[in-house]
């Protein structure tokens, strides 16, 4: 049996039991390894596809000797963590989950990964991802899907749906996630855990694998609004490597969710998007945004409903961009320099190589979004589509410049259902691509927004969550939201949302 | 808008280097016509004079100092290539006979 007691602690817990020698970083490490092992093989929640457990053991020594010899410890020393295998990490492999980089391992660390090695959090492997972090349900891996644990037989979001999904299963009490759409908060939302996209450009993109460059954030994953805080404090920041990195001070996001922990909201205008709610949300959803909209306005906060009428037209320009640049950035997977090389038995020439080997490594949804995106930049069409796209970006971040005109936060439902079953929409991209209808918008105009939970569907019992988006910068705000609304709600329900989520079986 | 056929597939499947089958193409082009059916939605916007982000922070011209730092060796390039031969990248032929 796992130590219950130690995997459901929170990562700040967890640190500080660390530092003051109540238990090792070993002993922390070795729990998380042995609650992987009990719960997430087949048929189990698979939010792994690779386990590192003699690296994290070696990190997790490194982090005692640390300590034992009186060194300073930083704030989340020792802490396990679930990286997202989209990030290169130059000890484990880096597929993407992809067939195309199937057991590739990379020559260099990310940014991201050298951070979290500086700051002594223990890497305890690679999650489970949609296919380049091209989906909402994990269902696009080529290492097949990851299950929510609040529900085997259902969908734990996408693209970062293995991060998700080890939090909520207590396999790792911290994650990192990378977010296009809503890769970060659409997982959060459907398993009850927290996920922040920082502002475009506040966490370095050196060595994420790209979906769509001028949209991809990498973000902190975590069960409790402190923890994310900690984490996206550690991996924000200024990097030389990363062009469209942000030159300026990281908001102060632990000093804003110590703030929003005391419960008051007084003097903060919140504004409820008109356009993000009515047909096409489940009525358990939008009953328990409605009820915790109600509650920020207990805590103090002023609600208003603000319009952003762009934000209807956000989700058709963002299949146009994000494919477009998909197909753009994919072309480097060219069977030459790196990963599978398929049919060169001496006969065939470079090209014929490379059009097979893409044929055989890319999945169904790389394939549609290559496809559309090479026509949708094709000679004819691009005025009409990419060029008219972003035009219509422009449109979306103007609403949101008029909205933060007036308030400080916008909030939404994250998702407009809860988590859907597995196989449900695989073959319907128009209805798979509807989930990321609130969330898309934050990714056109690049500003900082998360998800925190806020209940469960009554219809379904699953989890819902509040999406709550902030200006360019403005990271620190939705830290300050999230922690008062966290503080409200588990006193209210007399512990985290995740407290409720049915025990997994464990198998060993 | 147009209806894309599955001849219009497999020319852009060319042009992006893409092996499809038969069966990948015909699904495709159904799909396809679907989803752009969906996205032309933003053709109804009145945007002629606004103009285009391409970018969600715009930053331009982003210099560093010029001075050396440590890079890949060959070897650590060459690691995860499909083939290797005598430190380079070995790759099937490019020209044809005919070339």
């Amino acid at each position: 049996m796992t130590d219950q007691g130690l995997v459901r602690r929170s990562a700040e817990e967890l640190a500080a039991s660390i530092a003051s020698g109540e238990v090792s970083a070993v002993e922390v490490t070795q729990a998380h390894l042995e609650r992987i092992a009990a719960v997430d093989a087949e048929p189990g929640v698979h939010a792994f596809l690779h386990v590192d457990q003699d690296g994290a053991l070696s990190a997790a020594a490194a982090v005692d000797a640390k300590r034992a010899a009186g060194e300073p410890l930083g704030p989340l020393a020792g802490v396990p963590l679930a990286l997202k295998d989209v990030i290169t990490t130059a000890d484990m492999p880096t597929t993407a989950g992809s067939r195309i980089l199937e057991g590739w391992q990379p020559p260099y660390d990310a940014t991201v990964t050298a951070k979290l090695r500086d700051a002594g959090i223990v890497i305890l492997g690679k999650t489970n991802l949609d296919e380049f972090a091209m989906g909402s349900s994990t269902e696009n891996s080529a290492f097949g899907p990851t299950r929510n644990p609040w529900d085997l037989n259902r969908i734990p979001g996408g693209s970062g749906g293995g991060s998700a999904a080890s939090l909520a299963a207590f396999e790792a009490p911290l994650a990192i996630g990378t977010d296009t759409g809503g890769s970060i908060r659409q997982p959060a939302a459907v398993t009850g855990t927290v996920g922040v996209k920082p502002t475009y450009g506040g966490v370095s993109r050196y060595g994420l694998i790209a979906c769509a460059s001028s949209l991809d954030q990498a973000g902190p994953c975590a069960r409790t609004v402190m923890d994310a805080a900690l984490l996206h404090s550690v991996i924000a920041g200024h990097d030389p490597l990363d062009s469209t990195s942000i030159d300026e001070a990281v908001p102060d996001v632990v000093a804003a969710a110590r703030q929003g922990a005391h419960g008051d909201l007084a003097g903060l205008r919140v504004g409820v998007v008109k356009e993000l709610g009515g047909d096409g949300y489940q009525a358990g959803v939008e009953a328990r945004f409605a009820e915790a909209v109600e509650l920020l306005g207990k805590l103090g906060a002023e609600v208003v409903e603000v319009s952003c009428p762009n934000f209807t037209y956000a989700l058709p320009a963002y299949y146009l961009i994000m494919p477009s640049e998909v197909s753009s950035n994919l072309a480097r997977f060219d069977a030459m320099r790196f990963g599978l090389r398929v049919g060169d038995d001496g006969s065939r020439g470079a090209e014929e190589v490379m059009n097979i080997t893409r044929g055989v490594g890319f999945g169904a949804e790389a394939k549609r979004r290559i496809i559309l995106g090479t026509y949708a930049l094709s000679s004819g069409y691009y005025d009409a589509y990419y060029g008219q796209a972003q035009k219509v970006r422009t449109l979306v971040s103007r609403d949101f410049e008029a909205a933060f005109a007036k308030v400080d936060v916008l909030v939404s439902p994250t998702t407009p259902t809860t988590a859907f079953p597995i196989g449900e929409k695989v073959d319907d991209p128009l209805a798979m691509y509807t989930n990321d209808l609130c969330t898309i918008p934050s990714n056109l105009a690049g500003n900082a927004s998360a998800s925190f939970p806020c209940g469960l569907a009554d219809e379904d019992g699953l989890p819902v969550g509040l999406h709550v988006m902030a200006p360019v910068l403005g990271d620190h705000r939705l830290y300050r939201v999230g922690a008062a609304l966290e503080q409200a709600l588990v006193s209210e329900w007399g512990g985290y949302l995740l407290n409720k989520a049915p025990e997994l079986e464990e198998r060993r | 808008m147009s209806s894309i056929s599955r001849d219009e597939v497999a020319h852009l499947a060319r042009l992006a280097r893409l092996d499809l089958e038969p069966d990948e193409l015909e699904h495709l082009a159904g799909q396809l016509d679907q989803i752009i059916g969906a996205v032309a939605q933003v053709s109804e916007v009145a945007a002629d004079h606004i103009p285009p982000t391409s970018h969600a922070l715009p930053v331009t011209n982003v210099f560093r100092e010029d001075v050396l730092r440590p890079g890949l060796t060959a070897d650590a390039a060459l690691a995860g290539a499909p083939e290797a031969e005598d430190g380079r990248f070995r790759v099937p032929q490019i020209l044809g006979e005919e070339q």
